[in-house]
């Protein structure tokens, strides 16, 4: 339901050098709202209400998955952007550029399983309260493509238990899917304030029932959605 | 200008796949005796400002949360 005054909100889907998945993103994000690309060269957010970080192979993977990309004038705007609250979806590469960022807690390693896996998983939501999530119901399954090498989720105990005291571990692999190693099956993560969310499956592969069957991941744009329009399920 | 190097190697009690998938080869390839086989990374540079490294590296050329570093400087 949409109060019928509202603009629609608006995505700025992020564009690096080595990027593919950005083009996803922005067609998963123009099902819930408006969403142009933001070129990473350039600092301007173009008024955009909500940040998506796309995956792929920003700079190459080079040094590091998001090593670089961390330092993109479009990045400097997108800190300040999630440090005054805005929200900030990182998928995948996206993902890995959040943590080599700071803005979120934690690394992604290379796949325990030492192969570049493309396969569908499960994920079950471990915090349906957040504005990434709270579309979704606490337990729910969701069906979304992972596809990636470099995606094993690291951080120290200490760290994963405050986290998860705070609420931060929100998806996590469902028995039998974590085959990147990632420590306690984790999947998706946020910062503290609960405002930038990364996740290493791909929810704007999983939007249309053509392609793949599940349309699970529109949830999660959805929740956005409706975080940024003050409208909760 | 200064030579200067920088071992990049995993945090020990990190997983390391690449380390392991190299420590099973050697033996299959004939080579007894091996164990403890880690992979990490090289970078060469010429700095005017030797000083700079630990920043670079704390910066960028390494996440210094699951990766140690070495500096080395001068030939």
């Amino acid at each position: 339901m949409r109060r019928s005054l509202a603009p629609q909100m608006k995505f700025g889907v992020l564009q690096f050098p080595g990027s593919c998945d950005e083009v996803d993103a922005l067609e998963a994000a123009r099902r819930v709202g408006d969403a142009e690309l933001l070129w990473h060269a350039e600092r301007d957010l173009k008024g955009a209400d909500a940040i998506v970080v796309p995956g792929g192979f920003s700079y190459g993977d080079y040094l590091r998955a998001g090593a670089i990309a961390r330092f993109a004038p479009a990045m400097e705007s997108v800190i300040d952007f999630a440090g005054d609250g805005g929200l900030v979806l990182g998928i995948c590469n996206g993902f890995q550029v959040l943590c080599e960022a700071r803005l979120l807690p934690g690394a992604l390693l290379p796949n325990a399983n030492r192969r570049f896996t493309f396969r569908q998983v499960e994920l079950e939501v471990l915090n349906s309260g957040g504005s990434f999530t709270h579309g979704c119901a606490l337990g729910e399954r969701l069906s979304i493509p992972a596809k990636h090498s470099w995606g094993r989720y690291y951080a120290d105990e200490e760290t994963l238990a405050a986290m998860d005291r705070a609420g931060q571990l929100v998806l996590r692999y469902a028995e039998g899917e974590n085959f990147n190693g990632s420590m306690h099956d984790i999947a998706g993560v946020s910062n503290e304030r609960g405002n930038v969310f990364g996740l290493m499956p791909h929810p704007e592969h999983a939007v249309d029932e053509l392609i793949g069957g599940s349309t699970d991941g529109l949830k999660i744009f959805e929740s956005m959605r409706m975080t940024v329009e003050g409208v909760h399920a | 200008m200064i030579r200067a190097r920088v071992l990049i190697r995993p945090k020990a009690g990190i997983l390391d796949p690449q380390g392991e998938a190299v420590q099973r080869a050697l033996p299959a390839l004939g080579f007894a005796g091996v164990a403890n086989v880690h992979i990490g990374r090289l970078v060469e540079l010429d700095v005017e400002d030797a000083a700079q490294l630990e920043s670079m590296c704390e910066k960028l050329l390494a996440n210094p949360l699951v990766e140690d570093y070495e500096i080395q400087v001068g030939e």
